[in-house]
């Protein structure tokens, strides 16, 4: 079966729907929020947040931490869940999300417990990435560099310079997870910028790759815990998602890219597909 | 100037352990020197710009302390994004090394010509920017940018300008330089263009006008203060700058001026035309067509002040 068709068929256990349940609560009470772009990451974060990164939810800054950037900043939601659920700051805060006095807003912040990085402007975190991992290596410190990019993302030029740059220092502390759930804002992304063939782009690139399923639990935690994919190299994982994965009328709809409002028909699919909360 | 600056982040280099150099595509031979003995801190990273503004953001996310260095259209068109949101946004203590600003690169055309960097950059919140006037300047400055909190827009000038500041000016962001007193006429210069300023203000005095220079190195933030102290004693005020009229030291001047309640009447900005430059030639040559010489200053100053001593209603009909 092609990943594409695994993550499809993917079915999501408690926790699973319990992150999503957090994502969906906070949009709802927001009134607002990019929900299919959080729904695949979920898993990704998952396994990143409970099993791979070293962090201190206390010592947000810890210097021996390994660094997390969110370059497709417009799933926050996603990362504000796993974030309030490790204890970076208290859940209750979610409930602020997008408001005038909450510091949690539609794209993340530097500012916010645990966030390195401000984004939400596409193309901007691998770099930043590459800074970090050099900055690291000059201070022989042994944090990895973790950036996830959406595969609409992948549309900026900055990118691919910065992709150069990653091979040419040889940067294996490195890794760019691609959120490849195939639907941009407007539409399929094979119809508004071609990316295919990506994981050839990326080993051309000087990347070493591999893919996964984006929402296989196991799948995700099995290549996440041999990396580097190969030394010398930095590491490329393609994570092919469902953009909306786990609310089906959301799944694959760019109409859920963002949304200001759920009507009484998509509340209650929420409700059907993740129940109504604990 | 640029010598003078590529040198002392060598110098800085060698203070401090975390000052590191990051070009793009320099002259062959670019602080060769710096290269050779600190390797690991000296970076040339191709023609990124974009790239390269986000990876000084995140060595500087890690204590570092990044020196940028390219031609000064590159570091602020090309990549004007990075500089907002990876450095600026967040604060860091980037350094942009900026060559060739104004119309040093006039032989090769609008694309290489920084007509409005000194405007894109104080648009940004965070942002310092910094015009010394030579290469003395520039390397008392350059002592002070190690730690400066924010990110630092360093406009860079040929090279070989002449020298209008002394030691004794010392060098401290966000202060103004007095060159000449005088109470009839204020020019307020930025970057080489103080010297043009000078030669006029003295030239003036030989005919008996009062002119005094007040050297602004930092554009933003801006010396208000001194601006403000010195505005309310003259009668006419002139800018010169090097860059186009809107958005660049004039304008600074003339907000700073209205902020304080000190904008008594025109301020005289000399500066560069609202225009893309399709001349090519010599900086020296394109300034003179902008009225930017000492010569070009004196007539246009002589003309102010007659419009001014013209009773009012005597005007064209």
């Amino acid at each position: 079966m092609r990943l594409a068709d695994e993550a499809e068929a993917q079915t999501l256990d408690a926790r699973s729907r319990d992150l999503r349940r957090m994502v969906t609560d906070t949009m709802i009470k927001a009134g607002r929020g990019h929900l299919g772009p959080a729904l695949s990451l979920i898993e990704i974060l998952r396994v990143l947040y409970d099993s791979i990164l070293a962090y201190r939810p206390q010592e947000p800054k810890w210097p021996d931490r390994d660094r997390f950037i969110l370059s497709k900043g417009h799933g926050c939601l996603a990362l504000y869940a796993l974030l309030a659920d490790k204890g970076f700051f208290p859940r209750v805060a979610l409930d602020g999300f997008c408001s005038e006095n909450s510091f949690l807003g539609g794209h993340p912040e530097a500012l916010i417990p645990g966030v390195e990085a401000s984004t939400g402007a596409l193309g901007h975190g691998l770099a930043i990435g590459v800074g970090m991992a050099l900055g690291g290596r000059l201070r022989k410190r042994r944090g990895r560099v973790f950036v996830l990019l959406g595969d609409g993302e992948l549309d900026e030029g900055a990118v691919w310079e910065s992709a150069l740059a990653a091979a040419k220092h040889r940067l294996d502390e490195l890794v760019a997870l691609i959120d490849y759930n195939k639907l941009q804002s407007y539409g399929p992304v094979d119809q508004v910028l071609a990316l295919e063939p990506l994981a050839e782009k990326w080993r051309a690139f000087g990347f070493a790759v591999t893919e996964v399923n984006g929402h296989d639990v196991a799948q995700l935690e099995s290549v996440l815990s041999a990396l580097p994919l190969a030394k010398g190299r930095p590491s490329a994982i393609i994570c092919h998602t469902v953009k909306g994965k786990g609310v089906p009328m959301a799944e694959n709809n760019p109409d859920w890219h963002h949304k200001n409002k759920l009507t009484a028909d998509e509340l209650a699919a929420v409700a059907r597909a993740l129940g109504d909360g604990p | 100037m640029r010598k003078a600056a590529l040198a002392k982040v060598h110098a800085l280099a060698a203070r401090d352990a975390n000052v590191v150099y990051i070009g793009s595509d320099p002259g062959a031979g670019t602080l060769d020197a710096m290269r050779r003995e600190f390797p690991d801190r000296f970076f040339i990273e191709g023609i990124s710009e974009a790239h390269i503004l986000g990876m000084a953001a995140g060595l500087a996310m890690e204590g570092f302390v990044p020196y940028v260095n390219t031609i000064a259209t590159f570091l602020t068109r090309r990549c004007y994004e990075q500089v907002a949101i990876d450095v600026a946004l967040h604060h860091l203590p980037v350094r942009l090394i900026a060559n060739g600003g104004g119309v040093v690169y006039a032989p090769l055309g609008p694309t290489h010509c920084a007509i409005e960097d000194i405007a894109l950059m104080r648009a940004v919140p965070n942002m310092t920017v910094v015009c010394p006037a030579d290469a003395g300047e520039m390397e008392r400055f350059m002592d002070t940018t190690l730690d400066w909190p924010g990110p630092i827009y360093i406009r860079l000038a040929k090279g070989g300008d002449p020298k209008v500041t002394r030691p004794e000016h010392g060098f401290a962001i966000g202060r103004a330089v007095p060159l000449r007193e005088g109470d009839d006429v204020l020019l307020v210069a930025t970057g080489i263009a103080t010297g043009r300023a000078v030669e006029a203000a003295d030239r003036l005095a030989g005919q008996g006008v009062a002119v005094g220079v007040l050297h602004m190195p930092t554009v933003k933030p801006l010396d208000a203060p001194a601006l403000c102290a010195w505005a309310s004693r003259v009668g006419l005020i002139v800018t010169v700058e090097e860059h186009v009229r809107n958005g660049g030291l004039g304008s600074a001047v003339l907000e700073a001026l209205s902020d304080a309640g000190e904008l008594s009447g025109p301020v005289l900005r000399l500066a560069l035309p609202d225009a893309f430059l399709h001349n090519y030639g010599s900086q020296d040559g394109l300034m003179a067509r902008a009225g930017l010489t000492a010569d070009g200053l004196v007539a246009q100053i002589e003309a102010a002040l007659v419009r001014r001593s013209a009773p009012k209603g005597s005007g064209k009909r």
